[in-house]
């Protein structure tokens, strides 16, 4: 009886090594875990303490990598990008700052409704939630190099597979660290984009604002220097 | 944690309004939407690409260089239409009454006749006419618009038949008959568009007798608008709005086939990416627009325009005239440009511009052909414009023409010789590609359709290149496959063997 719990568990047997590395590599390997069993998964990974904020940066880089290969190595048949005309850093950035600002948003919201997440789990849970899309994307820029344009519905259902799976991760993923019902998350989701959209429009002022300002002192110091000469 | 983010959004904003506020327009239009570059075409992403002409000035025709004013000093004025038939030019001298055959032979244009009045008709003297049609006989169809009939008559220009307002219950009876612009098909049926009329071209047998209207614009109601007008509206006020009514189409021409090519130019700016606008169809003979659109952008003349005022707002194509082997050229009048279309809907060259200078002009009215030459009166310059092919305009027409007529290797001959005056070309390069997938080239076939991102071809040219591909290389990808299979599996087996021998020791010890 014991034979075979040790053959099938052999990392058990193992005395566990604690270095930071082998939580790293342990929580990488968890989000394997939590993208099929996302509501175990991610209470695990919250409350067990099961996930790492440096796993969590790298999926996150890692999604923004795979939008920008995307952009590059995909067959020209599949993706109509300019390459001539894009930067690649404000790629990245248009999606990292939505990212970011929808999960100041959803922490700024919940927090006042009982949600039970803190910042830096909404942004572990979100980017353990992202994982699908690069699991997917990546091998896709590889395959899409060797199919032809007849064959294409194949890439876009993998594509579409791929975000679906990514927006339910997220869905159940707020649901399980604030402790909601999906009725409830579902309102919060909606109420999040609403708040983000007001941090944006407040940060779109404030920078304008900022520019304004600038501008005046600019032309405060050259007036002063025009008058001085 | 909090804070770092904030830190780090606030960094990416100012990344971002730094970087709008240096961002360059990346297209070469000059900020009043005029091109730098005389002649130019669209790349698959919509950005203007200078071109060679494909066209150039064979001769100006005004007043003076065809004598008019030793005549009788009356010069052309407002002229609004054109019509060319074995090389005989015909021009309606709207402003004074008439109508000037010319006749066109090498590059030099001599007055042949001035018809001012038809025997027979009453009254016998044209008012106002705006345009005109010449028929394989000779006959000549005047839109005599002041006097509201079109008149037919025979080459000695004696009155054939008269096309009056018709006497039809559809045709609102309190206003004139306004023909502005005609044309005749090759079964002597006369089709107007008339002014005040919106029900689309108003159709006449050889008999003279009306038999209604074809190729109505479609009426579009939007569910907005009409929920706001049936519900929240009172009667009056319903009344007092504009009713839905589908607009007006602004020329017509017939061509080889008996196919109506019409412009319209009434549309919403936003119609026109989506192709909601078609400002260019091909009517058939029941009014459906069958004109072919396989490229990525609608043909719809200049894809971007300033929308300030009118002067800059998107082409407004005045006239169209359809060439051998259904290429079909469009002018605009906002910008004087001419473009070029192949049968498939593919821009082939876009030139002219506005201005005093040979090749440009002031107010482009109407538009003819003789052959590949093609003629534009100029209804402010009050001139004829004759274009010639240049070299390169020429091969690109051959290229076409062979490749129609089946001859593929002249073809792509031809499209080579293209891509040498002209290495932005996708036509030249899908032509090449085409070639070299006919003979069996798969891999500069792919080359070639990459760069014109012609997808399908590429597609079909990549499925052959990989079938030979993995025919060659079967072995080794099974080889591969194998070890990629086999090597984690014996690995596997090795690790729980290890395992086994290390428990079998443990559990000695532990007896």
């Amino acid at each position: 009886m014991s034979t075979a719990r040790f053959a099938n568990e052999p990392a058990a047997a193992m005395p566990e090594r604690d270095t930071w590395l082998s939580r790293y590599g342990q929580s990488l390997r968890f989000a394997l875990h939590v993208i099929t069993h996302p509501f175990d998964g991610f209470w695990d990974l919250i409350h067990e303490k099961r996930g790492t904020m440096a796993a969590a940066h790298t999926f996150l880089f890692l999604f923004l990598l795979t939008r920008v290969l995307k952009l590059i190595c995909t067959n020209f048949q599949f993706i109509s990008a300019p390459i001539q005309h894009i930067n690649l850093f404000e790629e990245a950035a248009s999606l990292l700052l939505p990212f970011l600002v929808l999960c100041v948003a959803n922490w700024a919201m919940t927090t006042l409704f009982e949600g039970k997440g803190r910042f830096r789990d909404i942004y572990m849970a979100m980017c353990y939630a992202l994982v699908p899309y690069s699991l997917i994307q990546l091998p896709m820029i590889l395959v899409s190099n060797g199919l032809t344009y007849e064959e294409g519905s194949i890439y876009t259902v993998m594509l579409s597979l791929s975000v679906i799976w990514c927006m339910f991760l997220v869905f159940v993923g707020l649901m399980e660290i604030h402790d909601y019902g999906p009725g409830k998350t579902f309102i919060f989701i909606i109420v999040t984009i609403v708040g983000a959209c007001v941090i944006l429009f407040l940060m779109l002022v404030f920078f304008s604002l900022l520019s304004d300002a600038v501008a005046f002192f600019v032309s405060f110091y050259r007036e002063i220097v025009f008058r001085l000469n | 944690m909090m804070k770092k983010v904030l830190s780090l959004l606030t960094i990416l904003m100012l990344l971002l309004t730094v970087h709008a506020a240096t961002a360059d327009d990346s297209n070469s239009l000059k900020d009043d939407g005029f091109s730098t570059s005389y002649s130019y075409i669209f790349d698959y992403w919509g950005d203007v690409q200078m071109c060679p002409d494909p066209y150039r000035v064979l001769t100006v025709v005004d007043s003076s260089t065809i004598g008019l004013e030793n005549l009788d000093n009356l010069r052309i004025s407002n002229p609004e239409g054109l019509f060319a038939r074995n090389h005989d030019i015909y021009v309606a001298d709207t402003g004074n009454n008439r109508i000037l055959q010319l006749k066109l032979e090498g590059d030099k244009v001599t007055l042949k006749r001035i018809i001012t009045e038809i025997s027979g008709a009453e009254p016998a003297t044209l008012k106002g006419p705006t345009d005109l049609f010449v028929d394989e006989k000779d006959n000549i169809y005047i839109a005599d618009y002041n006097n509201h009939r079109v008149l037919m008559a025979d080459k000695d220009l004696n009155k054939l038949k008269e096309f009056t307002k018709p006497d039809d219950s559809t045709f609102n009876q309190g206003s004139d008959f306004l023909p502005s612009k005609i044309t005749v098909d090759v079964a002597g049926r006369l089709y107007v568009l008339a002014k005040n009329v919106n029900k689309g071209f108003m159709k006449y047998e050889s008999d003279t007798s009306f038999t209604g209207y074809i190729g109505a614009n479609a009426v579009k109601v939007n569910m907005a608008d009409y929920i706001w007008k049936r519900y929240f509206m009172s009667k009056e006020q319903r009344a007092a709005s504009e009713s839905f009514v589908p607009t007006e189409y602004e020329n017509l021409y017939i061509d080889e086939k008996g196919f109506i090519y019409a412009t319209n130019t009434v549309f919403s700016e936003w119609e026109l990416k989506s192709d909601a606008a078609k400002p260019i169809r091909r009517l058939n003979g029941i009014g459906n627009d069958i004109l072919i659109k396989n490229d990525r952008y609608p043909p719809i003349g200049d894809l971007y325009w300033k929308s300030e005022s009118i002067q800059y707002g998107p082409s407004k194509l005045t006239d169209i005239t359809a060439l051998d082997n259904e290429l079909y050229v469009a002018v605009d009048k906002i910008r004087g440009r001419l473009f070029g279309y192949d049968s498939q809907g593919v821009m082939l060259w876009a030139f002219g511009t506005k201005g005093n200078a040979d090749g440009a002009f002031n107010r482009p009215t109407a538009l003819d052909h003789i052959g590949y030459d093609l003629l534009v009166l100029d209804g402010l310059k009050n001139s004829v414009t004759i274009f010639t092919p240049t070299e390169y305009g020429q091969m690109i027409y051959d290229a076409t023409d062979t490749y129609l007529t089946g001859d593929y290797d002249r073809s792509a001959e031809l499209w080579e010789d293209v891509m040498k005056l002209n290495a932005n070309y996708p036509l030249a390069f899908r032509g090449i590609g085409r070639s070299m997938f006919r003979q069996e080239k798969y891999r500069e076939a792919m080359d070639y359709f990459e760069r014109a991102h012609d997808r399908e071809d590429y597609g079909r040219a990549f499925k052959q290149y990989r079938k030979i591909w993995i025919e060659k290389y079967l072995l080794w990808i099974i080889l591969i496959l194998a070890a990629v299979l086999i090597i984690p599996l014996v690995i596997g087996r090795v690790k729980r063997m290890k395992w086994e021998v290390i428990i079998h020791e443990h559990s000695k010890i532990r007896k």
